[in-house]
Order: C-alpha cells, then sequence, then structure tokens
C-alpha cells in the first residue's frame, strides 16, 4: 500500500508542476481560448447563408433564423451543434501529443523514462489533464459568455438529468479517447521516426469523420452507407457524440450503446499503446540509442 | 565484489546507408541497404566501490554506447553485465532509484519551470523522505553555489547554470552510481573548474562509484585514477593516467637555455627540434638517450637552464588514438573473428 501512495504523490505533484508550467504561458492562452470560437463564428455564418437559401421565399425569418430543416437540424440546432461541439473538442483535442511524443523518441529524451523509475504514459496523461484543467479555468468565463448571448440557439432548451449525466460522462471518455489515440500514433514514431504524414491523416479524418466539420447526419447513405462505417469508427466520439447527445438526437438505448462503444474504444486504445509502448522500447533499445 | 562487472559485451547498430542523390533516395523507399556498425565489441570491466573512472576515447569510439548499456537505455547483442548485482537492460525499479545519468548535451528540467520544481518532482520520482530531501538539497545547492538561482526558469540559466541543476537533479537521490556523459561540454573553464572541484569533494565524500566520459583532458586529469582507453569499440589500456604516457610515449621533451644565441648556432641542427625562440631551444629526444643528448651538449655548449618534461597528454592521447584507429582499420579489413579474439 505505501508504494501505491508513493506513485500518487508522484502523480499529483507531477499535476501540480504542469500546471505551474502551464500558467507561464497565461498570455498564449487567452488568445488560444479566443481563436478557439472564430472557426465557428465562420460556420455559423455559413449556414446561415445555406438555410437562407434554401428557405421559401416569403416567409419571415423568425429570431432562430430561416425556418427549415436539414437532416433534422433547424438552423438553431445547428449552431448549437456547433457550440457543442466545441466544448466536446476542448475536451477530446490534444495539440501536440502525437508530435511530441515522437520528437521525444527521436531526439533521445525517451531515455528520461527508461532511466528514471517512472511511466511515461502516466506522466503525459497527468500533464494533460493539468492542461485540460487550466485551460477550463481560463476560459470558463469567455465560454460561459459565449453561450449565454448564443442561448435562443438552443431551440429546445436544457436536456434533462439523466441525459445531462450521460453527456458528461461521453466528455470525460472522449479526452480519454483522445489521449489514448493520440498516444498510438505518436508511439508509432518507434517504428516510422516521422509520424507527420500520419497525424496529416489522422486529422484529416478526425476533421471530416469526427463531425467537427458537420454533423454526421449529412453523410451519405447512398451509393455506400459511410455513415454506418463512420457509426463504426472511434473518431464520432471525438465530437459528434457528445453533441449529439445534449442535443436529443441520440436517445433511450442507443445512447447507451453510444456510451459502451465509446468506452470499448478508449481501452481498445488503452491497451494498443501501451502494447506499442513495451514494444517500442524494446525495439529502441535493440538497435537504437 | 565488483560494483560493475561488464563481461564479453558486444552491441552493433543497423546504419541505413544511402548514397548522395534522388536517384538513390527513391531507390532507398524500396529497398534498404543497412551497414552494421560494431559500436561496442567485446569489452570486459570490472569497477570498484568508490571507483572514479574515465572513458577516454575518440568520437563514436564506443563510450556513450557502453554508458547506455551501463544505464538500461538499451540492450546488448551479447555478453552480460552487473551494476550493484541487477542487470541494467531488465529496467528494474530498485535498480533504477540506485544509479544516475547525466548528458552534459540532454536536458532532463523542466524547461519553463525554476529548477526547484524539477528537484520537487525528483524527490517523489525516486521517493526521497522530505526530510532527507532538504538536508541534501540544501547541501548541494551550498556546494554549487546556486542558491539564488533555484527559482529562476531553468531557460534563463547559463549552460553551466543548468550543468549545475542537473548533477544536483541527479544527485537527489543520492545514487549509488553516477554515470557521467560529458558533463563539462561547451563550458567555459571557470564553469569547468567549478564542476571538476565539486566532483572531487562529493567523490570524496560520498564515495559513490563514478564513471565519466570527457574529451576535456583537464577533466579527467583532475579526477580520475583510473583511466581506460576505449576505441574502435575496444578497450585498448586501462590503467592509470601516468601509465599512459609511460606505455604510449617513448619521448621526453626538453628545454635549454642558452647564455646566448651564438652557442645556439650547432644545436639548430639536431633532429626533432619543436622551436627555436633565441635563445631557448625545445626538442624532443627518445627517453632513454636523455642523458646521453645533454651530455654531449654540455660539453661543446654553455646552458644556462634545463627543463625535461613529458610531452603533453592532449598529445600522447592523440597519438594513441591514432594507433588505435590504425589497428582497427587492419583488423576489420584482414578478418572479423581477429577483433573479437584480440
Amino acid at each position: 500500500m505505501p508504494q501505491v501512495f508513493d506513485k500518487a504523490k508522484t502523480w499529483w505533484t507531477f499535476f501540480k508542476i504542469s500546471i505551474n508550467e502551464r500558467l507561464v504561458y497565461r498570455g498564449d492562452f487567452i488568445i488560444g481560448t479566443l481563436m478557439r470560437f472564430l472557426p465557428t463564428l465562420t460556420q455559423i455564418f455559413l449556414w446561415w447563408a445555406i438555410y437562407d437559401a434554401i428557405s421559401t421565399p416569403g416567409t419571415a425569418d423568425s429570431v432562430e433564423g430561416p425556418d427549415q430543416d436539414i437532416q433534422g437540424y433547424r438552423y438553431g440546432d445547428m449552431v448549437a451543434y456547433y457550440l457543442m461541439v466545441t466544448i466536446a473538442r476542448a475536451f477530446s483535442s490534444m495539440p501536440g501529443l502525437t508530435k511530441g511524443i515522437a520528437e521525444q523518441i527521436r531526439s533521445g529524451e525517451i531515455k528520461k523514462f527508461l532511466i528514471q523509475p517512472v511511466d511515461m504514459q502516466a506522466c503525459l496523461l497527468m500533464q494533460r489533464i493539468a492542461h485540460k484543467l487550466v485551460y477550463y479555468l481560463m476560459a470558463a468565463l469567455p465560454f460561459a459568455l459565449v453561450y449565454w448571448l448564443c442561448g435562443d440557439f438552443f431551440i429546445d432548451g436544457w436536456p434533462d438529468a439523466e441525459t445531462l449525466a450521460v453527456f458528461c460522462t461521453s466528455l470525460v471518455l472522449a479526452f480519454a479517447l483522445g489521449f489514448y489515440l493520440e498516444c498510438t500514433i505518436g508511439l508509432v514514431g518507434f517504428w516510422f521516426l516521422e509520424v507527420t504524414s500520419l497525424t496529416f491523416i489522422y486529422m484529416l479524418m478526425n476533421f471530416l469523420l469526427s463531425g467537427h466539420m458537420f454533423p454526421l447526419e449529412l453523410l451519405p447513405e447512398v451509393p455506400v452507407n459511410v455513415r454506418a462505417i463512420v457509426d463504426f469508427l472511434p473518431f464520432k466520439y471525438l465530437a459528434y457524440f457528445p453533441a449529439a447527445v445534449f442535443l436529443g438526437k441520440v436517445e433511450g438505448a442507443a445512447m447507451y450503446w453510444g456510451l459502451a462503444t465509446e468506452a470499448a474504444w478508449v481501452i481498445f486504445f488503452i491497451v494498443t499503446s501501451r502494447v506499442l509502448w513495451f514494444r517500442g522500447v524494446k525495439r529502441y533499445s535493440g538497435f537504437g540509442g | 565484489m565488483a560494483v560493475i562487472e561488464i563481461k564479453n559485451l558486444v552491441k552493433s547498430y543497423r546504419v541505413y546507408q544511402k548514397t548522395e542523390g534522388l536517384a538513390a533516395s527513391i531507390k532507398g523507399l524500396f529497398k534498404r541497404e543497412y551497414r552494421n556498425v560494431e559500436a561496442v565489441k567485446n569489452i570486459d570491466l570490472k569497477v570498484e566501490e568508490g571507483e572514479f573512472v574515465a572513458f577516454l576515447g575518440p568520437n563514436g569510439a564506443g563510450k556513450t554506447t557502453t554508458l547506455k548499456l551501463l544505464s538500461g537505455v538499451i540492450n546488448p547483442d551479447s555478453g552480460t553485465c552487473s551494476v550493484m548485482g541487477f542487470t541494467p537492460w531488465e529496467r528494474r525499479n530498485e535498480y533504477r532509484r540506485r544509479f544516475a545519468l547525466v548528458m552534459g548535451q540532454k536536458n532532463q528540467l523542466w524547461w519553463d519551470l525554476p529548477a526547484a520544481e524539477s528537484f520537487r518532482l525528483n524527490q517523489h520520482i525516486y521517493g526521497v523522505p522530505a526530510d532527507k530531501f532538504n538536508v541534501t538539497k540544501n547541501e548541494l545547492c551550498d556546494l554549487l553555489d546556486v542558491n539564488r538561482l533555484l527559482n529562476q526558469p531553468v531557460r534563463e540559466l547559463s549552460l553551466g547554470e543548468r550543468m549545475k541543476m542537473e548533477l544536483i537533479a541527479a544527485l537527489l537521490h543520492q545514487p549509488d552510481v553516477l554515470f557521467l556523459d560529458e558533463p563539462t561540454i561547451g563550458l567555459d573553464v571557470v564553469a569547468q573548474h567549478k564542476i571538476q572541484e565539486f566532483l572531487k569533494y562529493y567523490q570524496q565524500e560520498r564515495k559513490t562509484t563514478i564513471l565519466l566520459t570527457s574529451h576535456y583532458m583537464k577533466d579527467i586529469e583532475a579526477l580520475c585514477k583510473r583511466v581506460v582507453i576505449i576505441a574502435g569499440g575496444e578497450i585498448y589500456h586501462d590503467g592509470s593516467l601516468e601509465g599512459i604516457v609511460d606505455k604510449f610515449s617513448g619521448d621526453k621533451i626538453v628545454t635549454l637555455q642558452m647564455s646566448d644565441a651564438t652557442s645556439l648556432g650547432s644545436l639548430r641542427g639536431l633532429p626533432n627540434v619543436i622551436e627555436v625562440e633565441e635563445p631557448k631551444i625545445k626538442f624532443r629526444v627518445a627517453r632513454e638517450r636523455v642523458g646521453e643528448v645533454l651530455a654531449g651538449i654540455f660539453k661543446s655548449h654553455s646552458v644556462d637552464d634545463i627543463v625535461v618534461e613529458d610531452p603533453p597528454l592532449e598529445e600522447v592521447i592523440s597519438n594513441v588514438f591514432s594507433a588505435a584507429e590504425e589497428k582497427k582499420h587492419s583488423s576489420t579489413g584482414a578478418a572479423r573473428t581477429d577483433a573479437s579474439s584480440v
């Protein structure tokens, strides 16, 4: 037991130090937070134009915008969707994680974790949690302001407590999924050294298939049922799923089934990244140095 | 029992061979040629507790590879190694808590944070009790005179200051074995000297077993009684520093100060004159002939002062290195089996 206690203390210290490290760059942080909303803003305007174009001429626009629906999304839903995706991505996106791991492997900094009695992935996880918490703390106010201003777009109001609980769980899992997925890609660096192209492919997939770009309902079902394929992939849990839960697009059994699938993907990537780490270290110590 | 015991250690790397040019790069996409580089071949070494041993050798001789093997970063191809009874490449936590590796070119501290935070983290990583940690930290910080720098971000420290912090970070858990890979690289003379003094004092106090690699002869002269010369992945010499001079240099350097410039005349014709700076002359003589040559000169010249000294260590070492290189080239071409039996 005392060993576990020691470990916990190590992680706690690591966590505190990571927070301190993060606070060093407060200027960068504030700007980063504000910039996060810029793409969302362009998307809001774009969809405004689209809904405006397809709305029947002559009908007066309501406060929520043109009164049309695309795949079940009214204009307000669409804006709300992007706002919720922004929240989901605040959990699941891991800027610099993949690149950082690959860079450590290439530069040999990874040695630190072979020499010291400490686990690299656990260190990185602590660091990430710390960074995210600092981020939420600093972004809380601007986020709250934006969502308050945009309150009218949430046509159906707040979801019930059950949905809210599932939504929160899906966010935590989105964080874990993002972390372990990017870790896995980064650890491929043991074999390839350069993972930029892999990262690029991942970014592209993430962009299109996670629901970051548009709600996944818009994906075609004929001639190939892309939606079904995407439903099977892990990407949608990084952005689409939490937003869809919040907006009531996924309900009942489907909601829990989605949550379970998300958890399964998290476990899958935890195991994969662990295997890659052990095999990678073996290979590194065998060939490299 | 020896603290470190290495037997028949062999480690080779596979290096991707690429010839220059675009065509070769495209070819490399499909078929790659690799060359085996034997970084360490057949090293045997025993180090007793409390010894301060220097690894000396040209770039690429296998010094760093040996340290990496000892600290468990890499696995060997064959051979055994035991450090305090542990096999390093098993990377057991019990072992990792008892040694430290400091690399002069690598940074282990948190770049954006004060060194004090990195120290705190190491305390927990290595599980050092708080009171012991404070005592050790204060002692080390006093010795290296860095107390006023503890709360400054590491990135704002000078190279010398950072190196001091690296050393402290590595010593906080009071390792029994310390590996230092070029700890004074890139430092100015003053900083180098400070680090040397510190290491010397620390080693005498704690009796830590230390293995050091360095390119600075001054480091080694100041710190290590025992020198292991590694060249071409093999141990070329293992013994005292003076022993190297005796073994690898048969010459002495003689400097004569003549009473006047005219008596210098005929001496200019001596073989192996290094420099003439009237009325001084400096030349090289085989050790066993020093007496004979000087007696001859005294007969016909008037000499004011004589200095007879060993050639500079740098020169001796550089001769050793080139001799070792030559040996390596002649043996690798002929037969590889020879190399391992030497």
